[in-house]
């Protein structure tokens, strides 16, 4: 295929990709108006299963099974990383020296520190009532966790981070998520439907039938992948060096 | 008043978009980039959308923005060890 040809394809296909995105858009619904059948729905559902939040009853309840294919591609990534950023043969470790921080900065880091972990774990626990769940609180909750090496040094953060313990807990994580599915495969209706567990008082804790599990499952998933992920970026970016003389 | 707050929202995503793509220092794209995600979560938050402003709080203006910087520092470190050798 010649540039021509090419260029004729290219110009051809994202021009009918542009009418239709423009034709699509003229029949959208105007900006803030007052009809939303797909909310109006998402709410009566939520309600009837005595979710508060529902978003999270969309994520956890309704659309169970798209959240169990998100987690996978976060899973699948911390994966790719994992072995993509590994040390290889012709690199070493190099023990980094311990820092001078600047007082200020070490008082702020380790104030914040424990405000920021409860923050986040108070995020994931209310995950069914207000807005937040597993994968807004997982990730404040794990990156809160690296305060330590601002406010301390790299070993400070090791000791408080063994890498593999969280590689265990997010594979745990993820297959928690589908074991909750198979339970309610077999002791209700289909996979992933919350018809199992009793749905409890309104805008309780326990309250939403599987939709507490669930969205326990997704915050350990989610703050072990991230932890996880950053261990891989920090030793790549602090420990691991390249031979010399290569 | 709301629209007010809307078209405010959605100017200052819009300013600190074209500015991360205006700025070419790594380094500094970063922290752009951080200040976009704050601008997207306050946006996301005047259009009754929390779920979704925490996501970019925590994602947006945290997680990316450190991901970049630490892989700066290690291509840096690299070019530094390079230079040294030479």
């Amino acid at each position: 295929m010649n540039r021509r040809t090419r260029l004729w394809l290219v110009a051809a296909g994202g021009g009918g990709l542009a009418v239709l995105l423009v034709a699509a858009c003229l029949e959208l619904p105007a900006f803030g108006g007052a009809s939303h059948p797909y909310g109006d729905r998402a709410v009566r559902a939520s309600l009837s299963r005595h979710t508060a939040n529902t978003i999270a009853s969309v994520n956890f309840d309704q659309r169970a099974y798209d959240t169990l294919g998100e987690m996978t591609i976060l899973f699948a990534a911390v994966l790719g990383c994992v072995v993509l950023l590994r040390q290889t043969r012709d690199e070493h470790r190099a023990r980094p020296e311990p820092e001078e921080v600047a007082p200020p900065v070490r008082r702020y880091a380790l104030v914040v520190l424990p405000v920021a972990l409860l923050t986040g774990l108070y995020v994931i626990a209310h995950g069914q009532l207000s807005p937040g769940g597993g994968f807004q609180g997982g990730v404040v909750a794990a990156t809160a966790l690296h305060l330590l090496y601002l406010g301390a040094d790299y070993r400070a953060l090791e000791r408080i981070r063994p890498v593999g313990r969280y590689e265990v807990g997010d594979a745990v994580a993820a297959s928690a998520y589908v074991i909750t599915g198979l339970a309610c495969l077999i002791g209700g209706t289909a996979f992933l439907a919350n018809t199992v567990l009793p749905y409890g008082t309104f805008n309780t804790l326990s309250s939403g039938g599987t939709v507490p599990l669930l969205n326990a499952a997704i915050g350990m998933e989610v703050a072990c992948a991230v932890v996880v992920l950053l261990a891989r970026f920090l030793d790549q970016a602090v420990e691991i060096e390249e031979e010399s003389g290569k | 008043m709301a629209d007010a707050v809307i078209v405010v929202a959605l100017l200052l995503v819009a300013g600190s978009a074209t500015a991360a793509v205006a700025v070419r220092d790594p380094v500094r794209q970063a922290l752009v980039l951080a200040v976009l995600g704050v601008a997207l979560a306050v946006l996301f938050t005047v259009l009754q959308a929390p779920d979704v402003a925490l996501s970019q709080l925590a994602v947006g203006s945290v997680l990316t923005p450190l991901l970049l910087l630490l892989t700066v520092r290690k291509v840096k470190r690299r070019g530094q060890r390079k230079g040294r050798e030479q």
